[in-house]
């Protein structure tokens, strides 16, 4: 019984520290080895990756008119990130920002739609999101209070919201807000008037999103709830035991992380799209996991991923028209992304030693 | 009535089968303390590597003069689809197991990724064959209703039970596979043994890692073959653009609502099967089919909430689940 178990070929130990610049250098090499993998994908398909990424990224800024594309595509994923970083720093899994988007949608919506005639812009626009926000949340809200009272399992009772909220928006597409006159099961446009007002080509929404950062920023680093909710997060035992009221906490942030997504969907009503439709979330509430997990919760790293992955967006869609390679591709590269940044965490906290420099060490 | 129910049934049992392979797959997976939310993504990675199979198998065979036959397809497709569910499942066992990565994002991650694969490569091989991808009439009849000699031709009795595709009948033996092997195998007792509690199962001598890798791998194998029955049955073998919609997500639930046994599972996700289809057969008066089709949704947050609000210890999921195992934090 006493046979020595064969040293392994690699160990691995915690590091006590990393410089910071180390740690961004194994984060960049991670990043450069997901495009490039991205790249040999695109090589197996037969394209030249360095022309396929080059007219990605000239797809998304190679003129004024895409590059106001590309932060249209931004800010909704800035914002509706920010959301849910709120919900993920207390490890509360809020995938549901789909939901909660087009909830706000109709909020805003039905404001939009119908009292265009009775309010001039400002208190319209007003109202808009005073809805948007105060659905969305409420829409956040019910999940975290089941959560809170029974620990009701987060992840899919914000997932199965999305689908309900998609099914109401396909409902009210076919009966009660049909557009008059349509053919085919379709929202009415919102009135120009009524439509937000653009600064430097983009609806206003860019500034409230940087505004947003900051604040986001300053509320999290900065204030008690925002203290809370980090405490909540690393363990919910000890906020207990410090005499926070968990569930309180809990409710509270989900609603303002449900405002926000609601105020992506207003945004997108009356800035983006005009009108209402089962693709007004369009998938930015996954997309914005992505982004508030690539960024590790900080609003500033927020800002510079969802530029990132606008431009990827945007950059996909000039790829599928010039080289016929379909758009879903940016949600392949996206993913490969993340899991090699998921993946270079490890290489950060731990260090491996090879056999022979044991003697070395000991 | 019974007549409604004699159509709703096999419709249901229809519809039921990917959940339930979804389910299984998440079953094995959790067991071994990996709660893995990507089945959605696993399911669509499945879900065109089967069809893709299929279509490459026949343009193989039809380009050298031969004629394809409906039996090696159908393997061929369980063959890819459970190796691209199984290459899925790879990925995310060596982030969560090997680099201890956060297992939630990356099961998040996995869906986002899978989905990205199934819609990518579905449109390109569309591309590619000239508008859209789809199986001849070959590969479509071996998905189809077998037709077995004489329990098929029993009265009620062969509609209700012997006319379903082969997919269905794996799906029911794998479920009662999987209770035996949890109920009374060596390896099944150790897997358990390792998603309550790893750090005693590597006490006693269990091989944790190589424990975790198994289960998740193969569970996502069965996954993949739960995308493919999307793909190649749901669909009758043509890629429709995001085809998996949300089952994989409905699959993650059924686990729970199974309390972690496949046996149950059959049961439940036969229930969600019928309420996914239901609107085609039952049909209730004033509801637009819109508020009708929350209906699998609603009930699953009904079930997510009643079960969560009565959680006794007996139902509980794996101790570990969700966790990984530090052996050096012992």
């Amino acid at each position: 019984m006493t046979t020595q178990p064969k040293e392994p070929l690699l160990r691995m130990a915690k590091r006590d520290s990393i410089s910071p610049r180390a740690a961004w250098g194994i984060r960049a090499a991670a990043f450069l080895l997901a495009l490039i993998t991205g790249g040999l994908l695109l090589l197996l398909l037969g394209h030249n990756p360095i022309t396929v990424y080059s007219a990605m990224i000239s797809g998304a800024w190679g003129s004024p008119t895409v590059a106001r594309e590309t932060v249209k595509i931004a800010v909704p994923l800035l914002i509706t990130s920010i959301g849910i970083s709120l919900a993920f720093r207390m490890k509360f899994w809020n995938i549901g920002a789909e939901g909660q988007i087009l909830v706000g949608a109709i909020a805003a919506g039905w404001f939009g739609l119908f009292t265009a005639t009775i309010f001039p812009k400002i208190p319209l626009v007003l109202l808009m999101m005073a809805s948007s926000m105060i659905l969305g949340g409420l829409y956040g809200l019910l999940p975290a209070i089941c959560k809170a009272k029974w620990g009701t399992n987060e992840t899919l009772f914000t997932l199965m919201l999305n689908y309900i909220a998609l099914a109401f928006v396909k409902y009210l597409m076919n009966g009660p807000w049909k557009a008059p006159g349509s053919s085919y099961p379709k929202i009415a446009m919102l009135a120009p008037g009524a439509r937000l007002t653009k600064v430097l080509g983009v609806h206003w929404g860019w500034i409230l999103a940087l505004v947003l950062v900051v604040v986001s920023y300053v509320y999290i680093t900065r204030t008690k709830q925002g203290y809370e909710i980090a405490v909540v997060g690393e363990s919910a035992n000890t906020a207990r035991y410090a005499g926070i009221r968990v569930g309180r906490v809990m409710c509270r942030t989900m609603f303002l992380s449900g405002a926000l997504c609601g105020l992506v969907g207003m945004l997108q009503f009356a800035g983006a799209d005009y009108t209402l439709t089962e693709g007004t979330a369009g998938g930015v509430g996954f997309t914005a996991i992505t982004v508030a997990w690539l960024s590790k919760m900080n609003p500033f790293g927020m800002l510079v991923v969802s530029v990132f992955i606008a431009m990827l967006e945007r950059g996909s869609n000039t790829i599928q028209t010039n080289f016929k390679i379909p758009a879903s591709a940016s949600d392949l590269i996206i993913g490969i992304i993340l899991f090699f940044m998921l993946g270079c965490e490890f290489f950060i906290t731990y260090k491996l030693i090879p056999r022979r420099k044991e003697e070395h060490h000991a | 009535m019974l007549e409604i129910l004699g159509s709703l049934f096999p419709a249901a049992v229809l519809a039921g089968t990917p959940l339930l392979l979804g389910a299984l797959g998440e079953i094995l997976t959790e067991r071994a303390g990996n709660l893995n939310l990507g089945v959605e993504g696993m399911m669509f990675m499945g879900a065109i590597s089967g069809l893709a199979g299929s279509y490459f198998y026949e343009q193989a065979v039809l380009s050298s003069g031969g004629t394809p036959s409906g039996v090696i397809s159908a393997v061929i497709a369980l063959i890819t689809s459970m190796l691209a569910g199984m290459l899925g499942a790879l990925i995310y066992s060596f982030l969560t197991i090997s680099l201890r990565a956060n297992q939630n994002v990356t099961g998040l991650t996995l869906t986002i990724f899978g989905t990205g694969f199934g819609n990518f490569f579905g449109e390109y091989i569309g591309q590619k064959a000239g508008g859209y991808v789809a199986v001849s009439s070959v590969t479509k009849a071996a998905f189809s209703g077998l037709r077995i000699p004489v329990l098929s031709d029993l009265p009620v009795l062969g509609s209700l039970l012997f006319s379903y595709n082969w997919l269905v009948y794996l799906a029911v033996l794998l479920a009662v596979l999987m209770s035996w092997f949890f109920a009374r195998s060596r390896v099944g007792l150790n897997l358990r043994a390792v998603g309550e509690d790893p750090a005693t199962a590597d006490a006693v001598g269990i091989n944790v890692t190589l424990y975790k890798y198994a289960a998740t791998v193969i569970g996502g194998g069965i996954c993949g073959i739960g995308g493919m029955y999307m793909s190649m049955v749901t669909t009758s073998g043509v890629w429709v653009h995001g085809c998996v919609s949300g089952y994989g997500w409905l699959a993650v639930a059924l686990v729970i609502f199974a309390t972690w046994r496949p046996f149950r599972g059959m049961i439940v996700a036969l229930i969600f099967g019928g309420l996914t289809i239901m609107r085609m057969y039952v049909s209730i008066p004033g509801l637009p089919a819109q508020i009708y089709d929350m209906l699998p949704y609603a009930a699953t947050i009904l079930v997510l909430v009643v079960t969560s609000m009565r959680s006794s210890r007996e139902h509980a999921q794996p101790k570990s689940c969700g966790l990984n195992y530090f052996r050096e934090e012992r």
